[in-house]
Parts: C-alpha cells; structure tokens; sequence
C-alpha cells in the first residue's frame, strides 16, 4: 500500500486548474469531477422535480386537468428514472469524489482517467433519455420498474433508448465504484487502518460493492427485455414458454440493493455530522460499521418483499418476511447509536445538523412504515398503494435527499472557502422540512384509505389529503430555489472559513485549508486521528 | 423542571393534532373489512402501528429529551462516553424480541390465507387492458356465465365537464356478483399485461399475470357492494379499471343467476337472424364505445403509434376477412386483444360493420351475425 505514495516523484510539478471550458471536459481531478457530479446531480433534482410538480398539479383535484393518461405514465416514469439515478445516486458519487481522498489522506482517486469517464457518460445517457420525450410514442410509461410485458410487447418505441441509457449509467456507476474500492483499499495514508477511516468512507466502500454486484443484474435484465423486444426471445413472455414473473425476480435482486446503494453513504454523513455537532465521537462505530455490513449482506436476499402479490408459495412468503423483519435489527442499532451520540453531548445546531437530525428522524418514520410493509399479510394490503409511496419517499428524500444537503452545507466551506449565510440555511431547512412533510405524510392515510399508486385520476375520498400533499410539493420544490440561491452565493463569496471550519470537526479533510487546494495529501499526512465519526 | 415544561409544550400540540385526525378514521386508516381475514389483517396493521409508535415515543422523546438539555447554549458539557457493549446488546436483543413477538401472528393470518379449502364456487378474473372478465366456472359449459366489467364513469364526470358521481371512477358496469357466506374461490390471471385484482375489504389482493392462474378466496359475511381497484400500473388506463363486488344472500344470489343464463340464451337467438344495417351501426356504436374508444378513440384516429387508427387506412377499408380475424382473434403481443373471448357474434359482426362505414370508411358492406356464429362456435 505504502508502495504506491513512495512512487510519488517530487519532480512532478504541480499546477492549478486549466482555464475555460477545457478544464471541465479533460479534468481528472477528483473535486473537479466531485463538483461536475454535484452540478449534474442538482440539475437532474430539479429536472425530476419539474415533472414531480406536473404530477402533484394533477392529483391536485379529482378529475383530469393537466396532463393525459399516457403522459401521466410517462412522468412518473422518468421522474422515478431520473430521481434514482440522475440526482441521488451521481449526488453521492459527487461527495465520494470530493471527500473519500482527502478523508484518507490520498492525493486523488486512483483512476482519475476512468473517473473521467464516468462522470462524462451521465450527460449522454440522459440527454438520450430525456429525449425520449420528444419521440413517436412518448417516453417510457411502465413505471421506473419497467415490468414486463408491459415494457417490453406493450411498450413505446422509445423503450430500446431507455434499455441504451440504462446501460450507460449503469456502465458508470461500475466505473466509479471500481474506482472508490481500489482508491479506499490502496491508497489510504499509512497509519490509516480500515478501523480509524471515516464512516462515510466505510459506508461508501460497502455501496461500492453492492454496485458492483448489482449493476450488471440491472444490465442483464434490460438485454433480456432487449432480446424480448427485438430478437424473437420470450424470456418474458409465458406464450413463448417464459415468465413474466421472472423479470420482477432479477429487477429486484438489482433494486433492493439499489434502495441501500441510496441510503448507506447517507448514513455514512450523518454519521460525521452529528459527531461534529455534538462535539462527541460517534457511539459504537465498530457496531456501525458492522451494521452497514450486515444490511448490505441481507440486503441481497430480501428482494421479493417487492413481490409479495406475485404468488409465491407460503414457504416463500414466510422466508421473505423474516428476513425483511431481520433488516430492522441493524438498522436500529444505527439510529440508536445516532441517538445515543447526541446525548450528553454539547450541541448547536447549524444548518447540517438540523438536517441530520430531521434525516434521523423521517427515516426513522420511513423504516417504521418499512416494517409495516415486511409484515406479508398485511402486505397485500399496502402494496401498490400511496403507503408504499410514502414509506419510500420518507427514506429518499427526507432520507437520502436530506442527507446530501446536509453533506453540501456541511463541507461546502470546505469546498469554496467560503461560510454559506447561515438564516438562510435555516430557512431553507425548516421550508423544506415542512414541505417534505405535508407532501409524504398525507400519503400515508390516502394509501391506508385505499387509493393506488400510478394512477393520474382517483375517487373522491381521496381528494382531500391529496390536495393537502400536492401543496406540500409546491412549498418543498420551490424551497430548492432558495437552496441553489444559497448555493450559488457561498461559491461566489461570503465570510471566509477556517481550515477546520466547525469547532468539534474531526478528520483529515479539516486540517487542509480552505478552500481546499487543488491538489491535497501530495504527501501523506502524517498524524492519522482516530476514527471521529 | 424547566426543560421538562418546554417538553410539554413541544408535545402538546401533537398529541392534540393526531386526537383530531381519530375523529375520521375511515379517511386515514385501513378498513376493516368484511371477512374474517381482513379483520385478521386489520388487527395485525393496528399491533405493528402501535409498537412502532411506541419505539417512536422512545427514540424521539430521547431525541428530543436530549435536544433540549444537552445544547452548547445552556452550558452542557460534552461527555466522553462512546462505547457501552452492554447497552448495545440490549438494543440489538430487544428488537429481535419484538419482531418474533411480531412474526407469529403474521404467521398464522398468512398460513390462514393460504390455506386451499374446499371451494363453493369457482370464479375466473381475467384482467384486460382496462377492464375485467368474470367466468363462473362450471361443470356444464352451457351454464357458464361469462361477462366483462368496464368503468362506467363517463368522459365527461372525468374531464370535469359534468359533475362528479357519487362512486366517481369506482363503479362498473357488470358488477361481480357473490353469495354471501359461501367460499368464493378466485381464479386470477390476465390476458395481456400484469393487471392486480384487489378488493381491500376481502383483504384479496393478487396480481393478474398473463399465462398464469392464480388463487385467491373469500369468505363475505355481510351483503354489500364492494369497490377496488386494479392495482398494478398496466397501461394508460390503470387508473380507470375499478373492480365492484356485490355480495348478496343466497336466494338473490339464484335469481341473478337465472337471469344472467336467460340473457345468455336471448343474445344466442338474435345471432340466428339477419340484421338490417341500420341495426348493425346501431349496435356497432355502442359496443365501439364502451370496448374499443379507449384505444382507437372516439373519431377512429386512434393515438398513433400505440393505438392505430382506423380510418381510411388498413383493414377497415381492405380485406373484410383480415378485419374479422384481427377482432376475433386479435394481435398477439400487442394491445389489440382477441374480442372473441369477450363479445358475442352479434357484438363482434356489429362493431366490424360499423368500423366499416363510420368515419367516412363507406365501404358499404356488412358481417351477419350469423356466418361469425359459425366460426366462433368452432374456436
Ligand atoms: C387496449 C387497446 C385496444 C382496444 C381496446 C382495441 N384495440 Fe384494436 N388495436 C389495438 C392495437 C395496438 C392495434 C394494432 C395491432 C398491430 O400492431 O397490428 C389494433 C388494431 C386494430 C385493427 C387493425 C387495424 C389495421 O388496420 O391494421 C382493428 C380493425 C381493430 N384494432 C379493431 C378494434 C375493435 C373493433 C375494437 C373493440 C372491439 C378494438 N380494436 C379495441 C389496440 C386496441
Ligand atoms: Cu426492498
Ligand atoms: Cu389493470
């Protein structure tokens, strides 16, 4: 390991950013490339969040105002397509970039080309989805989980793009999880054992493996549905001696670990923030850490809890719910360990921390709802209905979403030099925490009440609630107005910040300046602090 | 004290808040339902609700306790604390207590859902894109009922030109008619895409997947009418193929029946005689409108590609034959279904005649019922 920093040559001159566009496009600088991710990654939120907003206008009132049936598949759609993997999974790439060396004290990532790479295939492969939009037929309009053969026999001409972006980011997100591990794994500073590294790069380092092994499954079933649609296969088609059920089988064992891929990197910056805050290490990070292990590992053989309607004999049932049941073990033991390092702690309460306590919090109420729907019977109940959707955007967004912001106003000083206006930061905190709640909260009745999910019009007992939701999304989407606003001043200026900008941080990226240099950890630091948070 | 008060303060307003959401239950929860198995499912809802509100009291009221005492700005001091294996222990063991606490019940309301008694009466649900077909499966295949349910909702209640209906987007036209106290036994599958046929007060909710049959059973206690819906996004009109169930005694239940096998008898006699055209485009329209308008829409144009259109182009102005065998039998792989299996001859030759000649399409020919009897008769 050490090898590698003693081929370090002194001769090698070190310079600053090349100027204009250029520096964009050719960079192999791990917070250029951090800072590209975070941009791509904030456009694509409000890209998502338009059509979130098109959505929520029509399910404002009963009846069809605003868009049509077909349209309205094909906005839920790519919202739930560009959410997933245009703004939270880049958005943690993004941080990943930034963060992972300069918390382990390397000088970059180690395949800084490849990395490149990486980031410039997302802008294709969702121009390519995006216009899709634009095509005979519409955009896809079965659903982010694109069942079969709904997306395949029955679905518009635009699916093989969709099948072509898929491929794309996911042969982006293999090469940027490639690179975390072998970045984590060889080019740590001596001294820094995998016991002392940050959460966060711990956490990362889990996500990347569960990249790895899921990505190509997702590969593998969109070729399937490929294959189906264009070369005479019927892999799902039970005409053809194949079986539609199938594909929910494969989709899955890719998108429950996908839903951990979101959320164990957020668990990773709530993990530093709350330490900082509190002015306290973080309680049990060897537990920790083996929790985000062992929700990784059950995370590969809960996949059918999706599938509970499906028809799978009871033995299957009864094996699916326990192990989901299982999933809520380690995940108390972090909120647990979350609540157990606030308290006695000596805490303020700064922009990152409101957020890492609402994350706290709301995913708390997300894991809770995520209980209710392991347990089969009842199951059949929620599934498919506004529950489900609740239960899933309380640990996205109050959940992951949260957590990236909490991560920006965390370590933006840190990044520009420059302390964000911390009232504002408060105001957009408190904006969106409310919003996030009146939109998600009332799903809850609505799904317990009966109404499914996907559908752009639905009886009138639901109107209310869904009224009350749609004016919640208002105030949240546009309370990200407020977050780019305040964004886009820090990076212009503001109250110049200290190299360890918050009293009670710890770890190796608060004891570089601010803004951080260009290039960092050319040489290995040489005091390697224990593990913080 | 102090803090203790503010603690109040801070949760008093909740505690107010959820006692008015108790006032309207229904708006907010699950319902019961009707069956034994729903209140099963009802009850093991409301345990796992109240445990996780009890955590949730716990973590959030330590949160909370926490937040209010331990802040820099009332001079707490940091402790240094960070490792306690004992109580870390005790948090991973209590909720494994809890969740099996949990899992039994659970165990015992699926086994009882799952359990394949002997059934009453056999009903197939095929799921089509967007509505559904019940068969009372029979022994006797002349006594076999067999009908589609579509929304009855109108155009106009949807696109907000007229009010809305009491039942706005949950009421059909053929309601699934069941005895009450008898086991129904469900026979779910679907003839193009993945439909979901959930009635929420039988607690039954199965997915309809083409080329497969699956069960599901229910026991209603009470007569009633029953409403749900398709819950598994197929298509454009997922959100428009509701499902009603009517429970009714036993003896209204064999009233129903008889009548439903007299209808079934009256529409074979009308397709031994010759039908005039006027009669055919008549009929034509209306079974155009309720089966077809979906997809080839009101003025035939369709909504290209997905759905084509029928005017002047194709075989609604070509080869009548090729017209008849794509409504018949339909386009595998594609949304335009096999109408054979769901319309009767009369339907089916009426609907092809009035493509014919409506629109400008004057092809001015026509299909008996009759030469279709026999060709359907052998499929
Ligand atoms: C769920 C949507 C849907 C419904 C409902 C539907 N169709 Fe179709 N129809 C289609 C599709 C899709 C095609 C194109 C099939 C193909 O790819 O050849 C089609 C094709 C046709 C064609 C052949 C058009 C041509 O010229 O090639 C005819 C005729 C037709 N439908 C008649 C009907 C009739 C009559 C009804 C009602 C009884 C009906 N359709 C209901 C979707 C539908
Ligand atoms: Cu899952
Ligand atoms: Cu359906």
């Amino acid at each position: 390991m050490s090898a590698v920093i003693e081929e370090h040559h002194p001769d090698d001159h070190h310079h600053g950013p090349d100027k204009g566009i250029m520096r964009w496009v050719f960079t192999t600088n791990h917070k250029d490339i951090g800072t590209l991710y975070l941009w791509f990654s904030f456009a694509m939120f409000l890209f998502g969040g338009v059509m979130a907003l098109c959505i929520r206008a029509e399910l404002f009132q009963p009846g069809l105002q605003i868009v049509s049936p077909e349209l309205f598949n094909q906005l839920t759609t790519m919202h739930g397509l560009v959410m997933v993997f245009g703004a939270v999974m880049p958005a943690f790439v993004g941080l990943a970039n930034w963060l992972v060396p300069m918390m382990i004290g390397a000088p970059d990532m180690a395949l800084p080309r490849m990395n490149n790479y990486s980031f410039w295939i997302l802008p294709f492969a969702f121009s390519m989805l995006a216009s899709t939009f634009l095509m005979e037929g519409g955009a896809p309009n079965f659903g982010w989980t694109f069942y079969a053969p709904l997306s395949t026999d029955f679905a518009p001409p635009s699916v093989t793009f969709f099948i072509f972006a898929v491929h794309m980011m996911g042969i982006s997100s293999i090469m940027g999880s490639i690179n975390v591990i072998v970045t984590i794994l060889n080019l740590r500073a001596p001294g820094m054992t995998l016991m002392r590294m940050p959460l966060f790069v711990w956490t990362w380092l889990i996500t990347a493996y569960l990249l790895i092994a899921v990505m190509p499954v997702l590969a593998g079933v969109v070729t399937m549905m490929l294959m189906d649609i264009h070369f005479g296969t019927a892999f799902f088609n039970a005409g053809g001696g194949g079986d539609p059920v199938l594909f929910q089988h494969v989709f899955w064992f890719f998108g429950h670990p996908e839903v951990y891929i979101m959320i164990l990197p957020a668990f990773g910056v709530v993990s530093a923030i709350i330490p900082t805050f509190a002015r306290k290490k973080l309680f049990g990070y060897d537990s920790m850490v083996y929790a985000s292990a062992s929700i990784a590992f059950l995370s590969f053989i809960v996949w059918a809890h999706h599938m509970f309607t499906v028809g799978i004999p009871l033995a299957g049932e009864l094996y699916f719910m326990y192990a989901t049941m299982l999933i809520a073990v380690p995940t108390g033991v972090k909120v647990f360990n979350w609540v157990a390092t606030m308290w006695q702690g000596s805490m303020t309460f700064e922009t990152p921390m409101l957020f890492a306590i609402a994350f706290v919090i709301l995913f708390t109420i997300g894991g809770f709802s995520g209980l209710m729907l392991a347990i089969t019977p009842v199951d059949f109940q929620y599934h498919d209905t506004y529950f489900v959707v609740a239960h899933f955007h309380y640990v996205l967004v109050p959940g992951s979403v949260f957590a990236i912001m909490a991560a920006v106003y965390y370590w933006i000083p840190k990044w520009t030099g420059n302390m964000y206006n911390e009232p504002l930061g408060k105001t957009h905190f408190w904006l969106s925490f409310i919003g996030v709640n009146i939109t998600f909260f009332p799903q809850h009745f609505v799904g317990l009440a009966g109404m499914p999910r996907r559908i752009p019009d639905y009886a009138l007992q639901f109107a209310d609630w869904n009224m009350v939701s749609s004016c919640g999304a208002f105030l949240f989407g546009f309370s990200q107005l407020l977050f780019l606003f305040i964004v886009i001043q820090t990076v212009r200026g503001g109250k110049p910040a200290t190299e360890k900008v918050w009293e009670g941080a710890h770890g190796l990226e608060w004891t570089i300046p601010s803004p951080a240099p260009y290039h960092t950890f050319s040489t290995p630091p040489k005091e390697i602090p224990e593990a913080h948070g | 004290m102090n803090t203790v008060m503010r603690m109040w303060f801070a949760v008093a307003p909740l505690l107010l808040l959820s006692n008015a959401a108790l006032a309207d239950w229904s708006a907010v929860n699950m319902r019961q339902g009707v069956t034994e198995i729903s209140r099963g499912v009802y009850d093991l809802h409301m345990i796992i609700f109240y445990v996780c509100c009890v955590i949730g009291v716990i973590v959030f009221g330590t949160m909370i306790v926490s937040m209010l005492m331990h802040r820099k700005s009332i001079g707490a001091e940091p402790a240094t604390f960070h490792e306690n294996t004992r109580l870390e222990v005790i948090w991973t063991v209590i909720p494994i207590v809890i969740l099996v606490v949990m899992a039994i019940p659970a165990t015992s309301t699926l086994r009882d859902m799952y359990e394949a008694g002997e059934s009453d009466l056999d009903i197939e649900v095929r799921g089509y894109q967007w509505k559904w077909q019940y068969t009372y499966l029979n022994d006797d295949p002349a006594k076999e009922i067999q009908f589609m349910s579509a929304l009855r909702t109108s155009q106009d209640e949807i696109n907000n030109l007229e009010n809305k209906g009491e039942h706005y987007l949950l009421d059909v036209d053929n309601p699934l008619v069941i005895p009450i106290n008898k086991r129904v036994r469900f026979l779910v599958t679907a003839q193009d895409v993945i439909h979901a046929f959930w009635v929420p007060d039988f607690a039954v909710k199965k997915d309809a997947i083409p080329g497969f049959v699956h069960e599901a059973w229910t026991v209603v206690e009470e007569p009633g009418i029953y409403r749900g819906q398709c819950a598994e996004l197929c298509g454009k009109d997922h959100g428009f193929m509701p499902i009603v169930v009517r429970a009714v005694p036993e003896h209204e239940y064999a009233m129903w029946v008889a009548e439903k096998q007299q209808e079934a008898q009256a529409a074979f006699e009308t397709v031994g005689k010759t039908w005039s055209m006027e009669e055919l485009m008549t009929k034509g329209e209306e079974v155009y409108m309720q089966h077809c308008v979906a997809c080839h829409q009101a003025n035939g144009q369709g909504i290209p590609p997905a759905f084509p259109s029928l005017v002047g182009q194709g075989v609604s102005v070509g080869s009548i034959d090729d017209h008849i065998d794509i409504v018949l039998n339909g386009k595998a792989g594609t949304a335009m279904q096999a109408f054979g299996l769901q319309l009767n001859p009369a339907e089916v030759a009426a609907v092809i005649t009035y493509e014919r000649n409506a629109w400008g399409n004057n092809m001015n020919d026509m299909v008996q019922p009759k030469k279709l009897g026999t060709m359907m008769a052998s499929q």
